[in-house]
């Protein structure tokens, strides 16, 4: 049917039918996942925990998404939507904190690289 | 040249549950679809708000954090997650039957499963987690008690528990949705309402309890594992 | 489309069949699915609310005729301004051309029967009711004393208002727009007819587009936010309060995280109706229709990162300042390019002035006034003089009543006949622009010059030497409250005893004239495809009519 052409391509959402397997495997991997963070956590790891109980977390949030919410399947606007409210998100903790992170600056425009500097090198290093 | 495509689509029957301001039943598929992930990503800003107060509180209380994190109990988060791992399982599994063609029962069952699971992490919270620190005087607002080990940072460890109760408060409430979405879903699975060429309800719904489950994902290592529990006593 | 063919072949009889008349009784509108309908019962809806706004502000001008003031105690005058903001902002400027204009016209302007989810559609309609009694309540139980912005810990712990019932309230009718952005992104991906690319979709839609994208990514913010206020107003603890670590700065944060957004959902819809008035009335193709269509998406994605600008002097860190400061330069950029389009639309444009076309030279006029203005407010030197005074309350005034109300006054008028198959008289209508226009002005231009000289926002009462300027602004307010009384007369009578117009009585482009007026309740007769692009008015001036 041509007329469709305005409708968006029908293959966005293809009827995938995704393999008991592939199923299986996510859910696995989950499991594993769920262990692992729990495990790191008994390990001192320094500031590196949080780093790693997040990475886990995304890993996990992807193979849910990818998988069992059929993105991987589902190109397109679908990707675009999940990225753009994250990044959504991404903006408000970012302003925020850019806020909330620098209050206790010290106001010195005789002095930029003295005020501003040291705040960089500490955050980066 | 358009009389021909109104034809057209009149000799193309749709299965039940057309509607009729779509061209046909691909069409409201893919409308229900978006518009699920549309709503997803509004949730996401939902519980953004909460995720961007944490992060903020957590940077500049991060003690206060730790003490409070310390006094939730990881054996039962970490169930917890398990059992909605397993709930996601089973829903995926729920709309794969029905994408198959598996009879209504099969269909059913994973959905019922799906929903005992839910009711599971609930009951689980509710009694051992949130009853337990109510006893413990840690619900602020309830009775809260700061406790003299925490010194300085007691005035925190009460702003971790406001953060602990308001976010698994606020998934727990969507928990409960979606556990009254589960059941429509049985009900319209039971009146045989769902075929391999129609169950973009059962989809969209599987969409929505696995974001359910994302954000527990994500709670769980911020509310549970702050500051890691490797030092005695945690 | 040749209009003139469809005007031949339209008979009266042919449109005695229409979505007003196509049902009767009152169930046959309260369960309606029909997108047209729905835009009418929210159109009642929201001016019932205007309407209740604009009793607080007569009331709070009144009080404001004398330097002591005139009608009401302080505690009492902060309940006026607070309820006149709610709802106003809420209540009527939020959900206005969005839920009645989009409602109606978005599946007509894309060839569409219905939008995406006509049943979720009406749902929004009962949330949003639902959202205003809840607001009513808390007004008629003694309002609130807050502010529309409801900061804490004034909101959280002082207040002994209704903070809560009115939280609720918002809350409730914020899920009503998420719902109807959502609504309207969905429709507008997938319902288009054939041929209507996303570039031959008239910028009215483009604007729309923009405007959901905003409710659905800033509204969830402040829900949840004014939820977190509710919780810690009623628990006695929260994560704003300062006694267990929490900051105020916070909540403040979150709410413009949204709020400020939120004035460009206010002001989106009304330009993407001026492109459509500009155009007919200029019976000239929009000039840069792809950096007017760009312009709404950059409007929308830059306006959530200048939201710190209300915080210049609440205590927000100068450097965070630093950053919105330069961000809020930016963002007046595309609201810029859309004026600069206007005016070259216009020039040598065959221009006729009928009340639409009023509306829509006002609007350029009131709006670019209004946002210069908002650079003032941006700089953060000025605005350390001018936050918390009149002048930012004629701002925005400027920029929300000049400029959006009027894009709905305008619209409203140029779709009425569409709407209803009824023309207004056009000259109570013209007369009633003017009235409005001259109204609007005495009232909020003093206050540029109030707010300048130092006279704070939110009081009852000020010093003497405020005073002339202080009548001129209330007796401007009188004029324009009859300016808006004038319409809402000749509508009404227009309803019944209007005379029918055809289906372009304005002789425009789009597809929503191609139908008939009022509309068939499916929208078209027959299956609707796009050949031309938007505003293919003839290029030529031959036809002199």
């Amino acid at each position: 049917m041509a007329e469709h052409g305005a409708h968006g391509a029908h293959t966005e959402f293809t009827e995938h039918i995704v393999p008991l397997k592939v199923y299986v495997g996510v859910f696995l991997a989950l499991l594993v996942g769920t262990a692992l963070t729990t495990g790191v956590a008994y390990i001192d790891l320094g500031r590196w925990n949080t780093v790693a109980a997040l990475a886990i977390a995304v890993v996990k949030m992807l193979l849910v998404v990818l998988f069992f919410m059929h993105v991987k399947y589902n190109p397109g606007l679908t990707r675009v939507i999940i990225i753009g409210a994250f990044f959504w998100l991404g903006i408000m903790i970012c302003f925020s904190m850019a806020d909330e992170l620098t209050r206790s600056w010290e106001y010195n425009p005789a002095s930029w690289t003295g005020t501003i500097l040291p705040y960089v090198s500490r955050f980066l290093f | 040249m358009s009389e021909t495509a109104v034809n057209e689509i009149a000799h193309h029957p749709n299965p039940t549950g057309f509607a009729h301001q779509f061209e046909d039943i691909d069409q409201q598929h893919e409308a229900g679809r978006l518009g699920m992930w549309i709503f997803l990503a509004t949730e996401v800003l939902f519980f953004g708000g909460m995720f961007t107060s944490y992060t903020i509180y957590r940077a500049l209380h991060l003690p206060s954090f730790v003490i409070g994190s310390h006094m939730l109990e990881v054996q039962f988060g970490a169930t917890n997650t398990v059992v909605l791992i397993c709930s996601s399982l089973t829903m995926a599994l729920a709309i794969r039957s029905a994408q198959v063609g598996k009879s209504k029962s099969a269909i059913i069952f994973y959905l019922v499963l799906t929903m005992i699971l839910g009711a599971l992490f609930l009951g689980l919270k509710l009694r051992f987690e949130w009853y337990h620190d109510y006893v413990e005087h840690i619900v602020p607002g309830f009775g809260f008690v700061y406790r003299p080990e925490w010194g300085s940072a007691a005035p925190g460890v009460q702003m971790f528990m406001c953060f602990y109760f308001l976010m698994t408060g606020l998934h727990a409430i969507h928990m409960v949705v979606g556990l009254g979405i589960l059941g429509v879903l049985v009900g319209m699975a039971a009146r045989g309402r769902f075929t391999s060429q129609y169950y973009v309800p059962l989809e969209i719904s599987g969409l929505y309890w696995h974001f359910v489950d994302i954000v527990w994902i994500f709670l769980f290592p911020l509310l549970y594992l702050i500051g890691g529990r490797y030092s005695a006593g945690g | 489309m040749s209009t003139a063919i469809a005007d031949i072949h339209e008979s009266p009889a042919e449109s005695s069949v229409n979505y007003l008349n196509a049902s009767h009784g009152i169930k046959s509108w309260l369960l309606t699915l029909d997108h047209k309908r729905i835009g009418l019962l929210y159109l009642g809806t929201i001016t019932t609310m205007f309407l209740i706004g604009g009793v607080a502000a007569v009331l709070m001008r009144l009080n404001l005729i004398e330097p002591q003031g005139a009608l009401v105690e302080p505690d009492t005058y902060n309940k006026l301004f607070s309820i006149h903001g709610i709802i106003m902002v809420f209540f009527f400027l939020v959900p206005s051309i969005p839920a009645t204009l989009g409602n109606f016209l978005i599946p007509l302007m894309i060839g569409a029967r219905d939008v995406a989810f006509p049943r979720l559609n009406l749902m929004s309609w009962y949330i949003f009711v639902t959202g205003c009694f809840f607001a009513l309540y808390a007004v008629a139980a003694g309002g609130v004393d807050t502010g529309w912005t409801f900061y804490p810990p004034f909101s959280s712990s002082y207040s002994h208002t209704h903070v809560v019932a009115m939280a609720l309230g918002i809350f409730i009718a914020g899920f009503s727009s998420i719902l109807t952005g959502l609504n309207f992104i969905v429709t507008i991906h997938k319902m288009r007819a054939p041929g209507m690319t996303w570039f031959r979709l008239p910028l009215f839609i483009w604007a729309m587009y923009a405007t959901s994208l905003i409710f659905v990514l800033g509204t969830p913010v402040i829900a949840v936010t004014i939820l977190l206020l509710a919780a810690e107003r009623l628990l006695h603890v929260g994560i704003f309060d300062p006694a267990i670590g929490g900051d105020p700065l916070l909540f403040q944060h979150l709410f413009w995280f949204y709020s400020h957004p939120a004035v460009y959902i206010m002001i989106l819809p009304g330009m993407g109706i001026i492109s459509e008035l500009i155009t007919a009335f200029s019976r000239k193709k929009i000039f840069g229709y792809s950096f007017v269509a760009f312009s709404s998406l950059a409007i929308a994605i830059i306006s959530f990162v200048v939201w710190g600008h209300h915080m210049f002097v609440t205590g927000q860190s100068v450097y965070a300042g630093l950053v919105f400061s330069v961000l809020s330069f930016v963002v007046a950029i595309p609201s810029a390019v859309k004026v600069f389009n206007w005016t070259a639309t216009l020039y040598k444009g065959s221009i006729s002035y009928e009340a639409p076309m009023l509306y829509a030279l006002g609007f350029i006029g009131l709006f670019t006034l209004g946002g210069l203005t908002g650079l003032f407010l941006a700089s953060l030197a000025t605005d350390v003089h001018l936050n918390g005074t009149y002048f930012i309350v004629a701002h925005f005034h400027y920029i929300m009543v000049g400029g959006a109300i009027m894009a709905y006054m305008g619209g409203l008028h140029y779709w009425w006949p569409k709407i209803t198959g009824r023309m207004y008289p056009d000259l109570w209508a013209r007369f009633a622009a003017l009235v409005i226009f001259v109204g609007f002005n005495l009232t909020f231009f003093p206050q540029f010059v109030l707010g300048y000289l130092g006279m704070p926002r939110r009081y009852g009462v000020y010093p003497e030497e405020f005073q002339v300027l202080n009548v001129l602004s209330s007796a401007g307010a009188s004029i324009l409250a009859i300016g808006y009384v004038i319409p809402l007369v000749y509508f009404f009578w227009s309803w019944n005893y209007g005379p029918p117009a055809g289906p372009n009585p304005w002789g425009a482009t789009g597809l929503e004239w191609t139908t008939a007026s009022p509309p068939p309740t499916e929208n078209f007769e027959h299956s609707v495809i796009v050949t031309e692009d938007a505003y293919n008015y003839p290029t030529a001036d031959v036809t002199s009519e």
